[in-house]
């Protein structure tokens, strides 16, 4: 059996690029249904860990996924916007702890999560430095977009506008970095977490101007009645918030009508939360309350369902490529009769001739189902790391 | 004739499946040691003769004796274990595999029947054959990067590694120069008289006649299969 495997080994040395695409093909044939099914079930659990540690999501009614996608990943569109009066239901309700999220603007391309500081505790978030933010205009980056942005406590971050276009709305605000979050592995890490008040100032429901009291905006006052004030647009606007100017700060309307995209409620027990979901379940009721690992599910299981399909198309393409190679290694036989005809002649036995042949085969494919092997243990050993790191942070 | 012979053929018949090829040879007797050349027209049966003696063919009827033991009767397997055991075959296009180094050609009959055992001594051979035949600082080359003269020395390091007893050369100088193919047949002579082997060669080449102690001509043994035609042959033909 060695002299086989040796004399097989040399023929497939020796004919290396057609060993080299034999052995490639069994490698992908065998490693793209089974790593696949690693990667499948490996982002599900990433994907569900997050939803699981989120009990309950509260949104207005629209798609559910869209309102777990945007709380959870920071991924997608805002959903339709509900109000900050749901969080004081929530809290009013006593049934559980209510965490606002307005994630609907970003930097550049990273989210801005309007929150309270609640949200660190609830996400088990440590500092790696710097504190959590404390008055409005300031923010704390998680660990990976501060490194690619290379700023940490002390620099500023501006909001980027929602549309080039929108003159009339939101202006760019210019926001103080005073915390970076440690690591986690998590969406967590490519967010900008700013206090709620200042989403809203972002959004421009409340904002900072010239003391129109002062002398310096005189020019810009169109009337005074009593306390009230009228000035033109040509009165100073903030588009940073800083010490000199915080205190001329406000906001317009009532807060109880200011938008969020979601609150995530924890409940104080399982029965609480059940309770809190049964106030959700009128038909009029403008709002919903999801689990977000039953819509995660939902979500898998139907990214199951596409993965069953493709795995199906992987195999029909495996038979294929099997009776490719399996004909690549007759037509290879008939070429090299002459070969087997001179071991035959010189009297070679019919056992290790066709051992030779055999060891051929054999070799090939155990060299691709090892290979397809590693790549599978690479993958269920980094695959979870890389998720993390590329696809969920 | 004496009794020790190492090729007795008698009253063969043979015959492929398909086409008019008949061969019948009442009888060959070959010694223990002689030097032979068979000639004849293409098509003869030269090379099937070469067959038969080596058991790569069977006939369908007669006897056919090598170094005293009765090919005719052997199983497949065992025929192939005689083959390379006691006989060493010469091609005239080489028949080395391009794939392997002119070292592992060589050792091929070691390493594709378990009737021999590849042991250092049979590598050290394999060495001192090159080193005699010229192409020891050629040993890890492969087949095709070698001259034709190359090839066919060190195809018949391939024949002679399992030291046997009885060569059988298939035109082995047919597709060398004049210079190369004294130095083939210089060296199978030497490898008989050293030890002791048996030669039978088949050539058209008439030049190398005056080099073997027996010339047959085998015309006489080829006949039609058609009809009746098919001729008794007499004994073999002998000139010199």
């Amino acid at each position: 059996m060695k002299e086989a495997l040796y004399l097989a080994w040399r023929y497939l040395a020796y004919h290396r690029i057609k060993t080299a695409i034999l052995v490639t093909s069994i490698t992908l044939i065998v490693f793209l249904p089974v790593g696949l099914n690693v990667l499948v079930g490996q982002s599900a659990a990433e994907l569900t860990a997050r939803a699981e540690a989120t009990p309950l999501l509260v949104g207005a009614k629209s798609s559910p996924l869209e309102l777990v996608l945007n709380s959870l990943y920071f991924e997608s569109d805002a959903p339709e916007l509900t109000s900050y009066g749901q969080v004081i239901r929530v809290a009013e309700s006593g049934l559980a702890e209510p965490i606002p999220l307005y994630v609907r603007f970003r930097v550049r391309e990273h989210p801005i999560v309007g929150t309270t500081l609640e949200y660190f505790e609830f996400r088990k978030l440590r500092f790696a430095a710097g504190r959590a933010m404390a008055v409005l205009g300031e923010c704390v980056v998680g660990a990976r977009l501060a490194a690619s942005l290379g700023i940490g406590p002390g620099d500023t971050v501006t909001s980027s506008p929602e549309s080039v276009f929108d003159l009339a709305g939101v202006y760019p605000l210019r926001m103080r970095v005073v915390g970076v979050l440690e690591p986690s592995h998590t969406p967590d890490d490519l967010a900008v977490f700013v206090d709620l008040k200042t989403v809203w100032i972002i959004e421009g429901l409340g904002h900072g101007h010239q003391d129109l009291a002062a002398p310096e905006a005189a020019a810009g006052v169109l009337s005074r009645e009593k306390n009230r004030i009228t000035a033109n647009a040509s009165v100073v606007q903030y588009n940073e918030i800083t010490d000199e100017n915080i205190d001329s700060f406000h906001f317009h309307g009532d807060l109880a009508g200011h938008p969020i995209t979601a609150l995530i409620a924890v409940p104080h027990s399982e029965k609480s939360g059940v309770l809190l979901m049964g106030r959700y379940q009128g038909d009029d009721e403008p709002s919903q309350i999801v689990r977000p690992i039953g819509v995660m599910n939902d979500l898998l299981d139907t990214i199951l369902t596409i993965q069953s399909y493709v795995v199906a198309a992987i195999l029909i393409v495996a038979v294929a490529t099997l009776a490719t190679a399996a004909l690549v290694f007759l037509l290879s036989l008939r070429l090299r009769r002459r070969e087997i005809e001179t071991m035959v002649k010189i009297g070679g036995s019919r056992l290790s001739v066709a051992a030779v042949l055999v060891s051929e085969v054999v070799v090939v494919l155990v060299l691709g189902v090892s290979l397809a092997g590693g790549l599978t243990l690479l993958t269920s050993r980094f695959g979870s790391a890389a998720i993390r790191t590329f696809i969920l942070s | 004739m004496s009794g020790d012979a190492m090729i007795r053929i008698t009253d063969l018949q043979f015959h492929y499946g398909e086409g008019d090829f008949a061969l019948r040879i009442p009888e060959l007797l070959v010694e223990r040691g002689e030097r032979v050349a068979v000639i004849g027209p293409s098509g003869s049966g030269k090379t099937t003769l070469l067959n038969l003696i080596a058991g790569i063919a069977t006939p369908q009827r007669g006897r056919v004796v090598t170094n005293g033991v009765e090919v005719t009767a052997l199983d497949d397997a065992r025929r192939r274990e005689f083959r390379i055991r006691h006989i060493g075959l010469v091609f005239q296009e080489f028949e080395l595999l391009e794939h392997l180094s002119v070292l592992d050609n060589v050792l091929l009959p070691y390493r594709i029947n378990p009737s021999l055992h590849l042991e250092p001594p049979v590598r050290q051979r394999a060495v001192t054959l090159a080193e005699r035949v010229g192409v020891v600082d050629k040993l890890g080359r492969f087949a095709h990067r070698l001259s034709q003269g190359e090839k066919q020395r060190a195809a018949v390091c391939r024949a002679l590694i399992a030291e046997p007893e009885l060569l059988l050369a298939d035109e082995p100088t047919g597709n060398l120069d004049p210079a190369n193919k004294g130095r083939v047949l210089d060296i199978l002579f030497e490898y008989a008289e050293d030890r002791g082997a048996t030669l039978l060669t088949v050539t058209h080449d008439h030049d190398l006649l005056a080099r073997f102690g027996r010339v047959i001509d085998f015309k006489e043994f080829y006949s039609s299969a058609e009809g009746s035609a098919r001729q008794e042959a007499p004994a073999p033909g002998v000139t010199r």
